[in-house]
């Protein structure tokens, strides 16, 4: 049974939709807020009064450019806006001004780090077997979202439904993948890679949590070697990497399931159930509404001038793909930190600026990863609220290069640093931490430990090694922590044995 | 009669003149005007009133009269506005049900220009359902009524705005056209009406129809009002992305530089080969048109035969674009957020059925299923894609026919002001009696309806079509005519 579903590959192309980061909607003056009053943020345009006409928001024209650039895409000289048409309570127009045969974006790719096939468990980065591939993006269009249905007893009653028309027009990006995708870890590393880089070039929140950055997945299986696409389904409304991850696998068992079992997969739209972990028809897509696209009469192509799109080019940041290649071959970082520091472009800024400052870009690459990140893991906090900046991790660190402060007391003074700041140097001294580099003391500390010790030290003399690391430890005690190590074990060998 | 009563039955012009000469008070004209509203109202012209309003903005406009600080030439004056150009706090229902108890909580861009401009409003004319008819007789007010004859139509869909300016309630009333329906009625009721170039006035605050065709504009008892009142509401507005963001020319400050000018020499106007075809065409309107050529060629304009071939196409066209267009506008009528809902809905499929099944007419809901059907999958590359592809060969036609002229005539309608109920049965003969005036929508052009004299006691209209953004010369050439002819129709007689 088992080698039989093995025959099959997952096919997956991902639609993701992301809210952009505009003050006001697509199409109307309101204000994009989040958590705010049920329907406060409503224009007449976002409650389709009569005689109202949209006016696009000129600052998404840039933003969609960041878009196609930042993912290698043709950012098109005309695109057109269309309506699609249908009914729901929470869509005012009775239909949504989105692009259909005219995308703003068309083409393009971006680079995910897949292990090995791309058949792991997870894509752990790092792992030197890891390799890169290439994801294509099909089009990116603009479109605005529509408002929510409330269906909760509590604030709508048993019989009847609440609409909320704060996110009615809130500007969207859709996202559409080529069926690139070979499994669910490549699908939400693509997803963690989209959002890295939207975030980057500030086109997106992308909060799944605040529902900024929805995805539908496009699921289907074939066997092993074909290149004829098997019939798909679309799981809709995933809102977190892990629901992801786990309809994906759970489509693509029960396909295969169906398939051993003499069926046949009919396209349809699919609900996830995260508790049960399964995935359930929810609407035959021979059923499906013809929407009646058409260019909507009220607004005109949107065009675009290769001038703005090179102005938009000048001002790009570099991407998290591009600063991570860099970081590895100029900063020599390894895969592993590269990766983790590129994560989002707060923490590479950070890491960038400390590396300058205290030129030593391992130890700042070690000080994030591990100890940085731990703190703000344990703390369940953002770097940017906390008090450390790059200047004074970096004056840390320049004391350990310059053997003023052990590793050991630097991690005491750490989680200080990190959420009170200050200057390290000062607050070394003042908690009298500053390692014992004068030869003549730690000689004193070293010759007190033997004439103390004189049958461990007989022992070490007879060959046995071992407790060495004991005397280490009395020195080191003696010290109170700010002798050097090595230097100590040096001088104990030396006076031991010499 | 009295002073203040035969000005409400003049011009604008000379209404204007009364006001600025103290011979009467705003407050005077506007209180004439709702009594001749009332006098009239047997003819259901106007569907909803402003009386204390109007009467308290009369008085602030007497004021600065006073002060010799009237606002603009419209300061003062009443005007009604068609029930689909919204009013803050008024209704605006469209003459549907399905906004029965609609008050809109915005200004459209016209009405905002027009009441910073000092222009009384007195209230909303009646109309066809959403603008979708050519009689104003698929209203829930009930039909309005020809002022020349009770029991003809005034024509629609702006019929209101015309009966109430041909029967002398204001000298200025606000239509809409998407198909004629300014110019129409205008014809019927021996009015002049003007709707501009696609995208000359806003359509921020006009309840759309077809949104690629529809514009605002006035009706009025002479081309130079007409000219005034543009001057006003023309414009680009940064709510409305269809507006085009040209320097507006001062039409009526225009007219009376060519009137000092005088002559129409070296004006070219063309004859459009396929709009003068016996067979579809009454006579007596054949030979009032041929008349007025006969006056233009006098005044100094050359004619000459044009052909506008694909003219055999423009209903159906129209039709096509304009119903998928009004399908889609439509869709936000759904009994959810305002308007009227039907009662105690079974579930959501009943609350639409039912609110829209309730709230619509026959004929709305004959639109909307048309529009429909052109926009569905299988359809949409037959009908709207080829309507779309046919409307550019429409608008090419008449950039052809611009190289070698200024400006094109026609009748505006092929008869005069059918009776009441003849064609209520017969949609397709409904919509047939707009062949003249769709191309000027479906090309974008600015048209001219105005009064040439009269058959079988019903008065004749001309249409004026000029290229886009030429209103100039289409108002040059409709002046230059009224002056000569010295109003061909004036006010309809009434039974004493």
């Amino acid at each position: 049974m088992a080698s039989e579903l093995d025959r099959y590959e997952i096919v997956i192309g991902l639609e993701v939709h992301t809210h952009l980061k505009t003050a006001s909607k697509l199409f109307s003056p309101a204000p994009v807020l989040y958590g705010e009053e049920p329907n406060h943020s409503v224009h007449a345009i976002d409650l389709a009064l009569p005689g109202v006409l949209p006016v696009l928001n000129e600052r998404v024209v840039e933003l969609a450019i960041r878009l196609g650039l930042a993912i290698h895409g043709t950012v098109n000289p005309r695109s057109v806006f269309a309506r699609k048409n249908y009914f729901y309570p929470d869509l005012p127009k009775g239909y949504q001004i989105s692009q259909f045969e005219d995308p703003v974006v068309s083409g393009g790719w971006l680079e995910i780090e897949v292990n090995g096939k791309g058949e792991g468990k997870s894509a752990s980065v790092g792992n030197a077997k890891t390799s890169m591939r290439r994801i294509g993006i099909t089009r990116a269009h603009l479109e605005e979202d529509a408002g929510k249905s409330i269906h909760d007893v509590a604030i709508a009653g048993r019989d009847d439904s609440c609409i909320d028309l704060n996110r009615a027009g809130v500007p969207l990006l859709e996202i559409v993948s080529e069926p690139d995708l070979r499994s669910a870890q490549e699908a939400t590393a693509y997803l963690r890679e989209l959002r890295a880089i939207l975030r980057y070039i500030g086109v997106s929140d992308a909060d799944m949590e605040k529902g900024q950055f929805r995805c539908d997945a496009n699921v289907s299986i074939r066997p092993h070697g074909s290149q004829e696409l098997g019939t798909r389904t679309e799981v809709k409304n995933l809102n977190s990497f892990s629901n992801v991850e786990d309809a994906i696998e759970a489509e693509a068992l029960r396909q295969r399931e169906l398939i051993a079992d003499g069926g046949e997969v009919v396209q349809a739209t699919m609900g996830f159930d995260p508790v049960r972990r399964r995935t359930s028809v929810q609407r035959l897509k021979e059923n499906s509404d013809d929407y009646r696209y058409f260019p909507d009469p009220d607004l005109i192509p949107l065009r675009i001038d290769p001038a703005q799109i090179e102005a938009v080019r000048a001002e790009l940041p570099e991407l998290p793909g591009d600063k991570r290649a860099r970081f590895e071959s100029e900063l020599g970082l390894s895969g592993y930190d590269a990766g983790v520091l590129t994560a989002n472009r707060g923490l590479a800024d950070f890491f960038e600026q400390t590396a300058k400052a205290c030129s030593a870009p391992k130890a700042a690459a070690n000080w994030m990863t591990r100890d940085l990140l731990r703190e703000l893991k344990e703390r369940d906090v953002e770097l940017s609220e906390m008090a450390i900046t790059p200047h004074i991790l970096a004056s840390m660190i320049r004391l350990i290069e310059e053997g003023r402060l052990t590793s050991r007391n630097a991690a005491q003074l750490f989680p200080i640093l990190v959420s009170e700041g200050g200057d390290p140097e000062a607050l070394m001294i003042a908690r009298g931490l500053e390692a014992v580099s004068d030869s003549g003391t730690i000689d004193g500390f070293v010759d007190a430990v033997i004439a103390g010790h004189s049958d461990v030290v007989e022992q070490i003399r007879g060959g046995d090694d071992k407790p060495l690391n004991f005397l280490m430890g009395q020195v080191m005690k003696a010290s109170q922590g700010k002798a050097d190590p090595g230097q100590v074990r040096q001088k104990l060998i030396d006076k031991i044995r010499g | 009669m009295s002073l203040v009563e035969k000005l409400l039955a003049g011009t604008l012009g000379e209404q204007r003149e009364g006001l600025d000469r103290r011979d009467i008070s705003a407050r005077e004209l506007v209180a004439a005007s709702f009594s001749r509203i009332t006098a009239r109202e047997s003819l259901t012209a106007v569907v909803s009133r402003r009386d204390e309003a109007a009467l308290a903005s009369a008085e602030a406009s007497d004021a600065r009269i006073m002060r010799g600080e009237p606002l603009s030439k419209l300061d003062g004056i009443p005007i009604l506005l068609k029930d689909n150009i919204v009013q803050a706090g008024e209704p605006a229902t469209c003459a549907s049900r399905i906004l029965g108890n609609f008050v809109s909580p915005y200004d459209a861009f016209v009405t905002e220009r027009l009441a910073a401009a000092g222009a009384i409003i007195v209230g909303r004319t009646n109309m066809d359902e959403f603008a979708m008819g050519s009689s104003t007789e698929n209203s829930i007010y009930g039909p309005s009524h020809n002022p020349w004859d009770e029991t003809r139509t005034c024509g629609g869909s702006s019929g209101g705005s015309a009966a109430a300016v041909a029967a002398g309630m204001v000298p200025l009333a606000f239509g809409s056209d998407t198909g004629g329906s300014i110019r129409q009625p205008a014809s019927y009721c021996g009015v002049v009406g003007l709707k501009p170039s696609y995208g000359r006035v806003s359509r921020w605050g006009l309840v759309a129809f077809a949104s690629s065709l529809d514009q605002i504009g006035p009706l009025a008892r002479s081309v130079s009002d007409c000219a005034l009142a543009l001057d006003l509401i023309a414009g680009h507005d940064a709510k409305d992305s269809t507006s085009i963001p040209e320097d507006i020319p001062n039409w009526s400050g225009d007219l009376e530089k060519a009137r000092a000018a005088g002559s129409l020499d070296g004006l070219a106007i063309g004859l459009p080969r396929e709009y003068f075809v016996e067979e579809g065409v009454e006579p007596g309107i054949l030979a009032r048109v041929r008349e007025a050529i006969t006056t233009l060629e006098e005044a100094g304009a050359s004619f000459e035969e044009i052909s506008l071939p694909h003219t055999a196409y423009t209903i159906a066209t129209y039709y096509l674009i304009a119903t998928a267009e009004a399908s889609s506008n439509l869709a936000r009528f759904d009994g959810v957020r305002y308007g009227r809902r039907a009662e105690q809905p079974k579930d959501l499929n009943d609350l639409y059925e039912r609110s829209r099944s309730e709230g619509f007419s026959a004929e709305v809901k004959r639109r909307i299923l048309l529009g429909t059907y052109v926009l569905s999958a299988g359809y949409y590359d037959a009908y709207y894609v080829k309507a779309q592809r046919v409307r550019t060969l429409i608008r090419r036609d008449f950039e052809a026919a611009f190289e070698s002229c200024d400006a094109i005539l026609t009748p505006t309608t092929p008869e005069v002001a059918f009776r009441l109920g003849s064609k209520s049965d017969d949609p397709l003969s409904m919509y047939l009696s707009d062949v003249y005036t769709v191309s000027a929508n479906l090309a974008g052009l600015p048209a001219l309806s105005m009064p040439c004299g009269m058959s079988e006691g019903m008065p004749v209209g001309m249409q004026l079509l000029g290229p886009p953004l030429g209103e100039a010369a289409i108002l040059r050439i409709g002046d230059a005519y009224e002056r000569r002819c010295d109003q061909s129709v004036g006010l309809p007689p009434e039974k004493s």
